[in-house]
């Protein structure tokens, strides 16, 4: 069952981006490599590759980053036991939600004339800074990372913090024999403990970031003029939309090349750290 | 207390730290509750103020959600969910099983096959599925949805209960085979009753992974009938394009069964995913 439909359609995948075809017709025309010198003379594609990029690497300061301060403060002695908890799950529940509706959510947060983003503006005197979130084309792909960092934070803090958790307690109390503060039994303890988990953080916040498709095609579904186009929604539209079932299979091509190598790279530190 | 003394910079930097937690709470709740709240308003005093509190409740914004399609989406979500769930445990745990007790050819090529499913992301493979479901005659069926989900969850399923079942004893089994029970009952009666926390996991992260997946659900499915819930509401959007605080009552509607569920069972969830180190 998982050959024939996890293996099976990646290997046709592949050979169909080396035809021009579409849905309801049988018959297709072979054309090589066409499809992919179309992709590198299409500037949707340079915008989606950029779109994907900036995504990613947003989103690894923001949720490995971030996420990772947050998960050493929650293990640290600032915080209450009870309030601990408490935090933990009310950080990791957006995670939970769907992206659809997070996506409608935040389309909504980000409405110009009822938003609550622009509403919070005006109220604090901010009042210059309100424009349409998602139709102006300079802030449209801003809004939409600024949500997924919004939702996944808390769900990359729950892997670090259960990281932090693993690393054995005689460290902490020869550090503090030592003397060292907080800060220091952080980045020389904590930090190097969890080596391995950042990097599959890291890698697992990159792959998702050039997987990304909800997100998009519930709030902006590419535009304004294409300004939000990411890989996926760049796929979708040619095989789905424009019916370029072999040009869209050669963008899948690309997707899958990137999210593949950095699944291994995953692998290896997941399985490095295991046996550790 | 002993600390307190030996570091005076500590009660700012715990009362920093604290303000700083509670003001990121504020930022994680307080969009939902706002959501919530405008869920309850008529349109009209949506428009004219989107932050007051509802000058009266509507609660009828919510049976119109549930009228104007939420329902069947609904009752779809849970029946796809439900059969896959269930082949997922069913297959998954048959598998992992085999793999871990029993020696034979090939185990080790067929235990990485599945794993190595694990690294192909089911975007690449849109289009052929596309064309196989349509080729089998399954495009615009339930049967697309489980299939497909059946298939992109088995790695997952087997690779976290493959190491749960090498890590409990074997004796216990070896004394029920005493007993004179086969292989398939020592399996049904010993060790999948004590799996039961591996088991509700896998359950779990199934139940969420349909509840919110997206990408097949869109493409594999084109009658507005057979919508599962996370399409069901994109479609929403354009569909009551005037009616808002119906799309925001349904929002908080798709919403509800996941986090409940979480609050239920909030263990199985943490160590399900973090065990799996998989997003989306």
């Amino acid at each position: 069952m998982i050959l024939v439909f996890v293996y099976l359609p990646v290997v046709q995948n592949f050979y169909f981006s080396f035809f021009k075809m579409s849905s309801y017709s049988p018959t297709r025309q072979f054309v090589g490599l066409s499809n992919y010198r179309m992709i590198f003379e299409d500037d949707v594609f340079y915008i989606a590759l950029k779109n994907n990029t900036l995504y990613a690497v947003i989103s690894v300061l923001c949720q490995v980053g971030f996420g990772m301060l947050l998960a050493i403060i929650l293990e640290g002695s600032f915080i209450g036991r009870k309030l601990r908890v408490f935090f933990r799950n009310v950080y990791f529940m957006p995670s939970l939600l769907s992206v659809t509706a997070v996506g409608l959510m935040f389309y909504f947060i980000y409405n110009p004339n009822i938003g609550l983003l622009n509403g919070i503006l005006e109220r604090i005197g901010m009042g210059d800074l309100k424009t349409a979130w998602l139709g102006n084309p300079k802030t449209a792909i801003y809004a939409i990372i600024a949500m997924s960092q919004w939702q996944y934070t808390g769900y990359i803090m729950v892997l670090l913090l259960v990281a932090i958790q693993k690393i054995p307690h005689e460290q902490y109390e020869a550090g503090e024999i030592d003397g060292a503060s907080s800060f220091k039994k952080a980045i020389h303890i904590t930090i190097p403990g969890i080596r391995d988990m950042i990097v599959v953080c890291t890698v697992i916040t990159v792959i998702g970031a050039f997987k990304l498709f909800t997100e998009v095609y519930v709030m902006t579904q590419g535009g304004p003029y294409n300004r939000t186009q990411v890989l996926g929604t760049f796929m979708y539209r040619a095989a789905f939309a424009y019916d370029e079932m072999g040009y869209g299979s050669a963008i899948a091509v690309i997707i899958f090349s990137i999210t593949f190598l950095a699944s291994l790279v995953q692998i290896k530190f997941a399985y490095k750290g295991r046996n550790n | 207390m002993k600390s307190y003394r030996r570091r005076p910079g500590r009660l700012l930097g715990v009362t920093l730290t604290n303000a700083f937690m509670w003001l990121l709470v504020i930022i994680v709740v307080y969009p939902i509750i706002w959501i919530f709240i405008n869920s309850l308003k008529s349109n009209n005093e949506l428009f004219l103020n989107s932050f007051g509190l509802p000058s009266k409740v509507m609660f009828s914004n919510y049976i119109d959600a549930w009228n104007q399609g939420l329902s069947s989406y609904f009752m779809n979500s849970i029946i796809v969910g439900a059969v896959s769930i269930l082949f997922t445990i069913a297959l998954g745990s048959l598998c992992a099983y085999g793999i871990a007790r029993f020696e034979f050819k090939g185990k080790n090529f067929i235990f990485y096959l599945i794993l190595g499913g694990l690294l192909l992301s089911p975007q690449a493979s849109l289009v052929p599925l596309f064309r196989m479901l349509d080729f089998l005659n399954l495009y615009n069926t339930y049967w697309a949805l489980i299939l497909t989900y059946i298939a992109y969850r088995l790695p997952f399923a087997v690779f976290l209960m493959h190491s749960y079942f090498l890590s409990f004893p074997k004796e216990l089994e070896d004394s029920a085979r005493i007993d004179g029970c086969g292989s398939f009952t020592t399996f049904t009666r010993i060790v999948l009753p004590i799996s039961k926390p591996i088991v509700a996991s896998v359950s779990i992260m199934t139940a969420i992974f349909v509840w919110n997946e997206f990408v097949f659900a869109l493409v594999f499915v084109e009658d507005a009938t057979m919508y599962t819930i996370p399409v069901g509401l994109a479609s929403f959007k354009d569909a009551l394009n005037t009616n808002w605080t119906a799309i925001l009552a349904g929002i908080i509607i798709a919403s509800i069964p996941i986090i409940v569920l979480y609050m239920l069972l909030s263990k199985s969830f943490i160590s399900g995913l973090t065990e799996g180190s998989v997003k989306g």
